[in-house]
């Protein structure tokens, strides 16, 4: 066993990508330096031909890498920033994700799009701390929330080998996080399925990326009075609905966490599809970031409106009542 | 050169069978069978013709929403390209696409693209590709006067100026973009945009199906020999509509006069009038018969089957769930 980190586990990733299959490559801005620490190693590795440095052209780098992937490339995209998904919002929903369809299958765009440091990253305030992993769901477009490195490592094997557009937002609340691995641990996970981080009788928590150790922490302090169980879907969309249904049908009680705003975020998803399909004893709840939030500098105030942990202890417990 | 674009003749009757395709859809908008109505492409031809005469049967093209011109000019089936208008299973796209997303990767046409200048970056990964591979290919991505606006595109000239890719950027200039005319929504010019990028660029009688072509040689050859982009801004008008709604909405923007101008420069008389009466007839007729098989074909093709309407929505064959539970 060695201790791994959720950077380097994305990186191994990269690495053994484009080490396989010399259709993969990687584009995005500072990446041959490897700024995010996702690409160090990897321009000395293979070159500046597969590890390449764009301009700051998001737009048009995310719509050459689809056209690129009409010719039969895999590239993957860094972003430094989860908002320049808003940017690239028309290239990836509008562009990427449309092509199978309105070409009448004659086409697929199987392309990555890598978000390190998703979410809040305390004190860059505003435009650096979004995390719009609802919105790629609510289009459509695969979208990926790993909490864990050996999971970061094996979604994004599944997102570069499959066949459509893939976000994979990799959180900055998660990126600390360390597994004791071995070299047999690292493997695809296929997207579309969950995780039972920890097995429970009374309540099922959802929860996605950094929020997945928020909801462990939970069930931890918890533990003497109420059994959580901690359901990770690991992708939001698509969403492992027949899981969450074993789930709930032994705990009956559902509180989701989601570090999306509340409007038609993908807690609110979650709670309306186990209200249509499945059976609860109690009302479900859920914590979430407020409606329109924009995340203040201060750090007062950036936490005070992140879901976290004593909001999640009281959900849990007003679910037991 | 593609499929049979070589004599005079060739560049004649290939314009002559967008003319009457045009012609024939906007009958068929009329009578209901193509909903949605569509953007003409009369008045334009030479430029598709005159640049797909350029390029070889593996390279390739995106297009734009007024498309129709170009996939027929690079090869495309008419009678797959109608049957996708009329929305039938066999049209190019399955009936998915409609006119404005026209797709017929056999024979090199990656997309038209319904949002002003989105192709042009698509274009670019397309030829960054072709580079990487050694395949030689170049690939022509055409646009509007009103595309020359779209951030994207100028994002785009600088990528393939920067990694001196196999790009044919090709302006049709028909002197508006919807209402607006080309004077009042352009600073500066398609040119200028270009050379600032050092992209070599030239303007072209866009209505001169042999000057379109001799350009696009140019052009296409230098992007063989691994020298980079070029632009051509093709000066030309678009005779009818900017979409056929202004058949029922009228908009004035432009006068008859200009309208009738421009009409005595028809792309198809000046072509016409290098090949001898008699062949341009035998042509026509030719033509008029492949067009109405082509109505024939896509009239009597089957319906999509509304079961169908999620399917390919997702390359890896996932389903989505229906809207209702
Ligand atoms: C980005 C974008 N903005 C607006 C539209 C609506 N629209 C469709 S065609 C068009 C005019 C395009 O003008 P131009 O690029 O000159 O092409 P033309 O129609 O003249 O062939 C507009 C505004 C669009 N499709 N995409
Ligand atoms: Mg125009």
């Amino acid at each position: 066993m060695t201790k791994l980190s959720y950077t380097k586990a994305l990186n191994r990733a990269l690495g053994d990508e484009l080490e396989r299959d010399p259709a993969v490559c990687v584009l995005g801005e500072d990446i041959g330096a490897g700024i995010a620490q996702l690409t160090l190693g990897l321009l000395d590795r293979f070159g500046p031909d597969r590890v390449v440095d764009t301009p700051l052209s998001e737009q048009a780098f995310t719509s050459m890498a689809t056209g690129a992937a009409l010719c039969g490339l895999r590239p993957v995209i860094e972003f430094q920033i989860p908002s320049l998904l808003f940017l690239t919002f028309e290239q990836i929903a509008n562009q990427a994700h449309k092509m199978s369809l309105m070409t009448g299958g004659q086409v697929s765009v199987p392309v990555t799009y890598v978000v390190p440091g998703s979410g809040s990253r305390e004190g860059w305030a505003g435009q650096h701390s979004d995390h719009p992993y609802s919105l790629f769901a609510h289009v459509g477009v695969k979208t990926v929330v790993p909490a864990t490195p050996v999971d970061a490592y094996g979604l994004l094997v599944s997102a570069i080998r499959d066949a459509d557009p893939v976000v994979v937002f990799a959180p900055a609340g998660a990126m600390g996080i360390r597994d004791d691995v071995d070299a047999s641990m690292l493997a695809p996970v296929p997207l579309g399925q969950a995780r039972i981080h920890r097995a429970g009788s009374d309540v099922t928590v959802v929860a996605v990326g950094h929020l997945v150790h928020t909801a462990l922490a939970v069930a931890a302090e918890l533990a003497g009075e109420i059994s959580v169980e901690v359901f990770d879907p690991r992708t939001v969309y698509p969403f492992d609905w027949a899981a969450l249904a074993e789930s709930v049908g032994k705990t009956g009680r559902l509180v989701v966490i989601d570090d999306s705003n509340r409007t038609c975020g993908f807690a609110g998803e979650v709670l309306a599809t186990v209200a249509e399909e499945m059976r609860l004893i109690a009302p479900p709840k859920r914590v979430t970031r407020p409606d329109g939030a924009v995340l203040p500098f201060a750090l007062e105030l950036d936490r005070a409106i992140q879901p976290g942990r004593e909001q999640l202890v009281a959900a849990v417990r007003t679910v037991m009542k | 050169m593609t499929d049979g674009l070589h004599t005079p003749a060739d560049l004649y009757r290939r314009m002559r069978l967008i003319r009457g395709f045009e012609e024939l859809a906007l009958r068929l908008v009329k009578s209901g069978e193509i909903v949605g109505g569509i953007h003409p492409y009369i008045g334009e031809e030479a430029v598709a013709v005159g640049v797909c005469a350029a390029l070889a049967d593996h390279d390739l093209i995106t297009s734009t929403h007024r498309g129709h011109g170009h996939v027929l000019a690079k090869g495309s089936d008419p009678s797959r390209m109608l049957a996708e208008l009329a929305g039938r299973e066999t049209g190019l796209n399955r009936g998915r696409g409609g006119s404005m997303h026209a797709a017929d990767v056999a024979v090199g046409i990656l997309g038209a693209n319904a949002i002003v200048g989105a192709a042009a970056p698509i274009a670019v990964g397309a030829a960054w590709a072709a580079q990487r591979s050694g395949s030689g290919k170049v690939v022509a991505t055409f646009f509007g006067d009103g595309g020359l606006n779209q951030g994207v595109l100028l994002e785009a000239l600088n990528l393939a100026a920067l990694w001196q890719l196999p790009v044919l950027f090709v302006c049709e200039n028909n002197g508006y973009a919807t209402t607006m005319p080309t004077a009042t929504g352009v600073a500066g010019n398609a040119v200028g945009r270009a050379e600032a990028f050092g992209i070599p660029a030239v303007t072209v009688d866009g209505m001169d199906v042999e000057v379109v072509r001799d350009a696009a040689v140019l052009a296409a050859d230098r992007a063989r020999r691994a020298e980079g982009p070029a632009l051509i801004e093709a000066m030309t008008y678009r005779f009818g509509p900017h979409h056929t709604m202004e058949f029922r909405i009228r908009l004035s923007y432009r006068t008859q006069e200009e309208i009738d101008e421009w009409r005595r420069r028809d792309p198809l008389d000046i072509q016409g009038g290098r090949i001898a009466a008699g062949q341009r007839a035998r042509l026509d007729a030719e033509i008029a018969e492949i067009l109405a098989e082509a109505e024939r074909f896509a009239l009597a093709s089957p319906r999509p089957d509304p079961a169908g309407a999620l399917d390919y929505l997702y390359a890896s064959g996932m389903v989505a769930r229906g809207g209702v539970a």
